[in-house]
């Protein structure tokens, strides 16, 4: 591979206190790559993505943005940076729009009668509907309240939120985890449009199936170490397996 | 592997115009039950004493005076109940206002003239009122006190030092501006009721068009969300409470010019008024909903049950009960829409 990658983590390690989390872990995250975090339970995923998007300081190693080292002291900082985290249930404000969820703490405004200011709602469903019709879903309801949606649909307008704030890379814990079997199916194609648009995505699954019908790579973890990875074409749930169980 | 686009189907989206018509019936339900209470009042009067109840200009002057302390206090109200909060302090912090205006204007007058103490003493109180608003907003910001502890707090607080500035009693103001203020009229119209439409107008603009507004929305929802979106929570709720705080405080200036005196307990009959008008307003003690314009609908349900049954000569302890069953019936409608349209849709 010739490209920088997106996201290069080099070493790096996480101590609580005596607990060690994460150790002398790398990895890396190339344009338009979807890479799965799979393990057992306290193999230390949340702790990886956390360190990654500024939750957590890392206690050793160091993170590379497009081949230049970054550290952040708070997710903001790594959010306006390109890296953005998708979670379940904090990420919306269920009585507001689609456009006002994508805008919120940054809303545009207007001058009415060219003097008061006053929310451009106009633009906010415009943006709403633009975003999410770039993930391929097509909503007509943009005046609603996100509460009106399914589970999917709120994923994806929290994944449109951090598309039209141009994330460049996405992390996402679990995201298909809450959800009825054609939801899933339907997160698993927001990643594939996500790949598609050039963008690097990270998510951590324990459903063999979603991992294996959108990832590119896969990192196994066991007890905070890197068991192994593989390329997704070039392995099998067998061996995935038996990489989370360790042997 | 391609994917395929994500269509709404045809009867899901009708289905939908149905529920946003509902919606949109169900926020107007309390301007709703304010006609139906009217057309009642006005049958009755018909009825019973051969005249108009609606179409006296003096009816309407009534309820509209009536209604100004009370919608005051329930538009602050608004605000702090549709962040998830509640302002039990803002009845004495109303008193306190009234108190502080009087005394202000009577100490003023002398030396500033009739209309400069006016001013003067009605920005002395509001700002007073901004301080116990301050002290509600970092107990609930900072300290993490919940909102019915802390402002319950206050509202002791406020109480004591309104009686101690009033000396135990009321205190009259003798300034004839004042007392102009709050009982002439300009077009048939009374100064107050003016003063509250464009009080209640700018009130309807921050909450309906301005970032402060659709954040206070954001927090009643999903504190966590507008923390995560950047929004400053704790500087958000501080401003919060500094504004009811001075919702209170203008509320007891108009109090005290409509009766030239300041009195600590000018408001205490009015919190529980307010709270009320704002949940038959529309708006949800759970937070993130409710609107000014519910609010006001709300408010004019209690002044019209209230005048409208002394009115039609009703022992007056009636109102308490009619305005009790109102506010029933209004969280039970609000917890059955919930169930109805808050649920999610899956297709
Ligand atoms: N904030 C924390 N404080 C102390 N220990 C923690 C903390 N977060 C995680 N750990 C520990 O780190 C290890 C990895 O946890 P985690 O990253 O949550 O694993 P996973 O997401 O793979 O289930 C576990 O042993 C867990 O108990
Ligand atoms: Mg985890």
């Amino acid at each position: 591979m010739t490209a920088t990658p997106l996201l290069e983590v080099r070493h790096l390690s996480k101590n609580f206190g005596p607990v060690q989390a994460l150790s002398d872990l790398s990895m890396m995250v190339r344009a338009g790559e979807v890479v799965a975090l799979a393990g057992d339970n306290g193999a230390g995923k949340t702790t990886l993505i956390k360190a990654i998007s500024g939750v957590y300081q890392p206690s050793g190693g160091e993170i590379l943005l497009k081949g230049k080292a970054v550290s952040f002291a708070s997710p903001q900082e790594a959010r306006d940076q390109g890296i953005e985290t998708i979670y379940q249930d904090l990420a919306l404000a269920d009585n507001l729009t689609i456009g006002a969820n994508i805008f919120l703490g940054r809303e545009p405004m207007r001058r009415a009668f060219g003097i008061l200011p006053v929310l451009d709602r106009a633009k906010m469903a415009e943006a709403a509907k633009s975003t999410m019709a770039l993930l391929d879903f097509h909503v007509s309801r943009l005046e609603a309240p996100v509460s009106n949606f399914s589970g999917g649909q709120r994923q994806a307008v929290a994944i449109g939120r951090a598309v039209y704030w141009n994330a460049q890379i996405l992390i996402m814990d679990e995201p298909t985890a809450a959800l009825g079997v054609p939801e899933q199916r339907k997160v698993i194609q927001l990643i594939h449009q996500l790949k598609a648009q050039g963008r690097g995505v990270i998510f951590i699954s324990h459903n063999l199936q979603d991992i294996f019908a959108v990832a590119d790579r896969i990192v196994v973890l066991r007890r905070g170490v890197r068991a192994g990875e593989r390329r997704i074409a070039e392995t099998t749930h067998d061996e995935v397996v038996k990489l989370m169980v360790g042997g | 592997m391609t994917s395929s686009p994500e269509h709404v189907a045809p009867e899901a989206d009708h289905a939908d115009k149905a529920r946003t018509v509902l919606q949109r019936v169900a926020d107007l339900r309390a301007w709703l039950f304010l006609a139906f209470l009217i057309l009642g009042f006005e049958i009755w009067s018909r009825v019973s004493f051969g005249g108009t109840f609606l179409f006296n200009p003096f009816n309407i002057q009534s309820i509209a005076v009536f209604a100004v302390a009370p919608l005051l206090l329930a538009t602050g109200q608004t605000f702090v109940i549709i962040s998830g909060g509640i302002d039990l302090s803002m009845g004495f912090i109303m008193g306190l206002a009234a108190v502080v205006a009087a005394h202000v204007i009577n100490w003023a007058t002398p030396g500033m003239g009739l209309g400069f103490a006016v001013i003067f003493g009605a920005l002395v109180a509001v700002l007073v009122a901004a301080i116990p608003g301050l002290v509600n907003g970092m107990l609930v910001a900072f300290l993490k006190v919940p909102p019915f502890i802390g402002t319950l707090g206050m509202f002791g607080v406020a109480r004591g030092v309104a009686f101690l500035l009033a000396g135990g009693t009321t205190v009259p103001v003798k300034n004839e501006v004042f007392a102009a203020l709050g009982n002439s009229r300009l077009y048939g119209v009374p100064y107050i009721i003016m003063v509250t439409a464009v009080f209640v107008v700018i009130m309807h603009y921050l909450l309906s068009q301005t970032k402060f507004g659709q954040h206070n929305y954001a927090i009643g929802a999903n504190a966590q969300a507008a923390r995560r979106a950047g929004i400053n929570i704790k500087w958000h709720l501080l401003r919060l409470y500094v504004l009811s705080g001075m919702c209170a405080g203008l509320a007891g200036v108009l109090y005290a010019a409509r009766f030239s005196a300041g009195a600590a307990q000018a408001g205490e009959p009015l919190l529980l008024d307010s709270v009320a008008a704002v949940v038959i307003g529309g708006a949800s003690l759970f937070g993130g909903s409710g609107t000014i314009l519910g609010t006001v609908a709300g408010a004019l349900v209690i002044a019209v049950i209230q005048y409208g049954l002394v009115f039609i000569n009703v022992a007056p302890f009636w109102q308490f009960i009619s305005v009790g069953v109102v506010i029933i019936i209004s969280v039970l409608i609000d917890q059955a829409q919930r169930r109805f349209s808050g649920g999610r849709q899956s297709e």
